[in-house]
């Protein structure tokens, strides 16, 4: 019975003195923090992404809580709901964005691109970059090694075992831009998700001057620049013998989509057209290609 | 001593396909292709205009920056076009495009055979001399020559070290070189000492070239300062690093440059070059390479102009093999796999190695088992596991504690790694990274700096 | 013609994963070959179970529990299974060679994500778990009597150790009981089916150095601080080299050093790391088999010291031009 007793005492006791030093040190060590950025944290997603630019949702947190009004700070992941419930906690107006999504812009499947060469490394973009262009012609082109898909935290990317191109998956495309940091050779835009996600894209990032972009790649942009001529809203600029829609001009009125000789511009999720139109679009693609 | 002390690995030397084959050289092509950069640092900037004629050895681009060399025209001929050529590894760069017409020469050059061994030239003439021609080293960094012979001030070159190492597998030209060039090494050797102002040099050669040592070391008896030091066979001695530790045994320091230990390093091939630019006014247009290979058919050495296509000396050499799987600019240790035959001939190629398609993959890699013999390869003394374990999870900071910007790329850890993992593929990368980021951090701190400073001026 | 691209090196050793673990599994043969002289089928039979066992084991786990595609091709799992038999008494019930397999491969190994992943033994840990839950039958050993036919041969002996033990506590008497140094060396002792020739591993493990496949560092330092602690501790009556001898040819401590301890995975990666990892193990088997409760220490020395190994895989190797301060 004694050696229970005494057994008890001691270690409530110890217990005793212990939780005593640890309510000291915890109270001595306490680091004074703006108790909202605690509640930030909470609305934002968690994913630590690093989509917003910081190195993660506390960083975020810390400088919205910091900031004066939310310009430039934006959670990608979340989107606007989650910026308005920042913004209501902290009592600032939230800024609107458009949403936006992930696009690749290669549109270099294995029939489009012959296989020069075959690469015998480690399976990454990055390593492949370093030591040459890649298993086809095309310096700029995708390299099909995944980078962006391992990249991805959200499990929106995908390769096509088909085309050896990347897809992402819309619904799941937070569009926090690690996939566009991944890729080595900067194919991967974040653009904008359009009305009904509709948009217009070059798929092509080819710089090269026409003929040897094309000898690369049947799908290549050549820079002919008929698209830039045809396009009424002035949406489209040709540099360095590569087009770019701007799709804050781009009205996708579908214009561009047509005069491309080599289809390089594609139209993203429009309905169908009717097969009357469709049959002489497709027979000037076959005579541009012969 | 006689080797470098840390790492190190025995690849099978196979230099018996090439070894001891004369030197062939190799015929004028119709057009050439002359690539502006061919050495490490800037561009050299195109001086003659399309249309024109120019003679061999005439300058047609000058060194566009202080670590940067001249080119000369190879041939004679008119230069058709300034354009952008794709090389061996489908990058663009910027070359001279040329139609060959005969073969006329500058009229200075001393285009003779006969040994010039008299000079009485100052130091500084023979560094001109050296500059003015172009000279890079050609045992394959190509890093300009006439940099390595002004030491920064304060640093003082004590000993003169030439790597006739050869180190790397199949690889034979610069043995050959020793062989039927000895003589004009040591000449070379002699004006390198002189226009550095020592008194010592030594020339590292392998024990598996027991011809050359003895070559080499009947001709320098009689020359005061000058030795040949026989050494192991390991590789990579003809690191220059490595070669500094197995010669005079000193360590050269993480990061700094071998005139730290007082050491200036140069191949033997460039030693010839310096040779014939110094006592025959002849610049550096052409190279000795090795076509190798198990089953090329007349594998060998060949004396090449730059801008020669390379496909022609390998039609001179008997054609690819039909078994091809790869070809290797270089050896197999360090040489870089090409993508095309469609490239010239330049100072960056010291050999052209075909390697039939069953020995051209790699074996699948397992996962580690950590069984640390990258470790005990690293000449440099790292641990490839962690770096390039540390690259694949992006961890640059940590790299950059664990020394990868010492690694030297030579190699010896993927040889010897028993899981065939890719660890210099990882390491690679990641150096290639955390150079980039130490740049940057560099640069953002230049410019703080010059913000201070100009801050303070105000 | 479409060419094959790669990153230098364009060249390997040769050298594999397989390779060394068959010169590994060579390198026992002869220990192997002695031991089913020595026991008969018994040692036939006991090691067919665990290699077996742990093949098989492997491959189910890998198979549909990991859906990895299984490895076994390395070899790995064969070796691991010779191991834990070589740590048996070769008259164990055949079930409690299966268990102790099971727990080699899948808790030893393959819970951590297969081979290059765990941090210990897995030979080890199944040899441990059998000898903390079957005591009894872990520690009855039958007397090599040469080939015998049967396989559950029940006659038990005293190892040397447990003698030592006893001549370590001041009985002196058991002095002569002891297997002469000539007989621990070259003959047959009793114990495990794998410890009983000291040369026959010997051979082994020279042979291993020899062909590179392992490093000096481990078992010299194993050995020679074992060597050490035991001159300073030789009991009364006995000569101090006598008893080093002694220390070093019974029980497992050749069989530890050059087969055990040195096992890739579970051991230090640089040198120094080695080096101070054997000198622990010796040390740790030292204080067990002259302090502890059981006669022999090495499979518990082993496998404290796996786990330092990642601290001792901190210590960097010595860098190229680090000055030598």
């Amino acid at each position: 019975m004694n050696v229970i007793i005494i057994s008890l005492i001691v270690l409530g006791v110890t217990g005793l003195v212990a939780a005593v030093l640890l309510y000291i040190i915890a109270q001595k060590f306490k680091v004074e923090e703006d108790p909202r950025i605690d509640q930030v944290q909470e609305v934002l997603p968690g994913a630590n992404c690093g989509g917003c630019g910081f190195a993660g949702c506390r960083a975020l947190s810390e400088a919205c809580v910091k900031a004066t009004s939310l310009e430039g700070l934006f959670c990608p992941v979340g989107g606007a709901e989650t910026m308005a419930k920042v913004g209501d906690i902290l009592g600032l107006a939230p800024v609107a964005t458009e949403p936006k999504v992930a696009v690749v812009r290669c549109n270099g499947t294995c029939e489009a691109r012959p296989r020069t060469s075959e690469y015998n490394g480690a399976r990454s973009c990055q390593i492949m970059h370093n030591l040459y262009v890649g298993e086809t012609a095309c310096p700029f082109g995708c390299l099909g090694c995944g980078d962006c898909v391992a990249a991805c935290n959200f499990g929106a990317l995908s390769m096509d075992p088909e085309t050896g191109l990347p897809v992402v998956d819309e619904e799941k495309c937070t569009s926090c831009g690690q996939c566009v940091k991944a890729c080595p050779r900067n194919i991967i835009e974040l653009r904008k998700k359009g009305p009904k996600s509709r948009r217009m894209v070059v798929m092509c990032v080819n710089k090269d001057k026409g003929a040897p972009a094309r000898k690369a790649c049947l799908n290549a942009c050549i820079g002919c620049g008929k698209c830039q001529t045809v396009c009424a809203f002035d949406a489209i600029t040709v540099e360095n013998n590569l087009a770019y829609i701007d799709y804050n001009k781009c009205r996708l009125c579908r214009k561009c989509e047509d005069a491309c000789p080599t289809h390089a511009i594609h139209a993203v999720h429009f309905p169908p057209r009717k097969p009357a139109e469709e049959q002489p679009v497709t027979e000037t693609g076959k005579e541009a290609q012969a | 001593m006689n080797t470098f002390k840390i790492g190190g690995v025995h690849p099978q030397d196979n230099k018996r396909y090439s070894a001891h084959q004369q030197i062939v050289t190799c015929p004028l092509p119709e057009k050439a292709i002359i690539p502006l950069i061919q050495h490490i640092g800037a561009p050299a900037q195109p001086i003659v205009e399309k249309g024109e004629k120019v003679r061999v050895g005439q300058l047609i681009a000058k060194a566009g920056g202080f670590v940067s060399a001249n080119i000369h025209a190879p041939f004679s001929g008119t230069i058709t076009k300034i354009d952008t050529t794709v090389d061996a590894w489908g990058a663009r760069v910027p070359a001279i495009f040329m139609d060959v017409e005969g073969d006329l020469w500058e009229e200075d050059i001393d285009r003779t055979t006969a040994v010039v061994r008299e000079s009485q030239m100052e130091p500084k003439e023979i560094i001109d001399r050296i500059t003015a021609a172009g000279i890079v080293g050609l045992g394959g960094a190509c890093f300009p020559t006439h940099v390595k012979l002004l030491p920064p001030p304060g640093k003082k070159a004590e000993m003169l070290i030439i790597n006739g190492v050869e180190c790397e597998p199949y690889l034979t030209c610069d043995h050959q070189l020793m062989l039927e060039h000895g003589e004009e090494i040591i000449i070379g050797i002699q004006l390198l000492m002189r226009a550095l102002g020592i008194k010592r040099a030594v020339i590292g050669i392998e024990k598996n070239k027991p011809d050359a040592i003895a070559r080499m070391q009947a001709l320098c008896s009689r020359i005061l300062g000058v030795s040949v030091i026989p050494l192991n066979m390991k590789y990579p001695q003809g690191g220059e690093k490595q070669l500094i530790d197995a010669c005079i045994g000193r360590q050269v320091p993480s990061g700094a440059l071998p005139i730290e230990v007082g050491a200036v390093v140069d191949n033997v091939a460039t030693v010839y070059a310096v040779y014939e630019a110094v006592q025959k006014r002849k610049p550096l247009i052409s190279r000795v390479i090795t076509i190798t290979g198990k089953s090329v058919a007349k594998p060998g050495n060949y004396e090449v102009r730059f801008g020669t296509p390379l496909a022609d000396v390998v039609a001179l050499a008997g054609g690819i093999p039909e078994d091809t799987g790869k070809i290797i600019g270089g050896g197999p240790m360090m040489g870089r796999a090409m993508n095309s035959l469609d490239m010239p001939a330049n100072k960056r190629v010291s050999g052209l190695l075909f390697l039939p398609e069953k020995e051209s993959r790699r074996i699948e890699p397992e996962n580690c088992i950590r069984c640390g013999k990258c470790v005990s390869a690293c000449p440099m003394g790292l641990e490839p596991y962690l770096l390039s374990r540390q690259s694949e999870l992006q961890m640059w900071d940590e790299m950059k504690q664990h020394s990868v910007m010492d690694c030297i790329e030579c190699g010896c850890c993927q040889f010897t790694c028993p899981s065939h993992r890719p660890l210099l593929d990882y390491v690679r990368m990641g150096k290639a990274k955390v150079g980039g980021i130490l740049r940057a951090r560099a640069a953002a701190a230049k410019v703080a700096a010059e913000a201070a400073a100009a801050k303070n001026n105000q | 013609m479409k060419l094959i691209v790669s990153a230098a090196p364009h060249a390997h050793s040769g050298d594999s994963v397989r390779r060394n673990m068959l010169l590994v599994i060579a390198a026992l043969m002869p220990a192997y070959a002695v031991s089913v002289a020595a026991f008969g089928w018994g040692a036939i039979i006991t090691a067919a179970i665990s290699i077996v066992a742990c093949v098989g084991f492997e491959w189910l786990i890998a198979k549909f529990i990991l859906k990895q595609t299984p490895t076994i091709g390395d070899c790995s799992a064969i070796l691991t299974g010779l191991l834990l038999a070589f740590n048996l008494p070769c008259n164990l019930s055949w079930w409690i060679v299966v268990i102790g397999a099971l727990v080699a491969i899948g808790v030893g190994k393959m819970t951590f994500g297969g081979l290059g992943q765990n941090p210990f033994n897995p030979a080890l840990v199944g040899r441990v778990f059998l000898l903390i839950s079957f005591p009894v039958q872990m520690t009855t050993w039958p007397r090599p009597l040469g080939f015998q036919t049967q396989y559950l041969d029940a006659i038990t002996a005293a190892t040397p150790l447990a003698h030592m033990k006893q001549i370590m506590k001041g009985d002196s008497l058991l002095i002569d009981q002891l297997p002469s140094l000539w007989d621990s060396f070259v003959g047959v002792i009793g114990g495990s089916l794998g410890e009983v020739c000291a040369i026959a591993l010997l051979i082994g493990g020279l042979g291993l150095i020899a062909t590179r496949v392992i490093t000096w560092h481990i078992p010299v330092s194993i050995l020679a601080t074992m060597a050490i602690f035991a001159w300073l501790t030789t009991p009364t009556g006995m000569c101090g080299h006598e008893y080093v001898l002694y220390t070093l040819l019974t029980g497992g401590a050749i069989l530890g050093a050059f087969f055990m301890a040195t096992d890739y995975v579970t051991s230090p990666m640089t040198n120094c790391g080695k080096l101070i990892f054997g000198v622990c193990i010796g040390l740790i088997v030292m204080v067990i088999r002259t302090w502890g409760a059981y006669p022999e220490g090495m499979s518990f020395a082993i496998l404290i010291m796996n786990a330092c190994v990642p601290l001792l895989n901190k210590i960097r190797p010595k860098r190229f031009g680090e000055s030598k301060k």
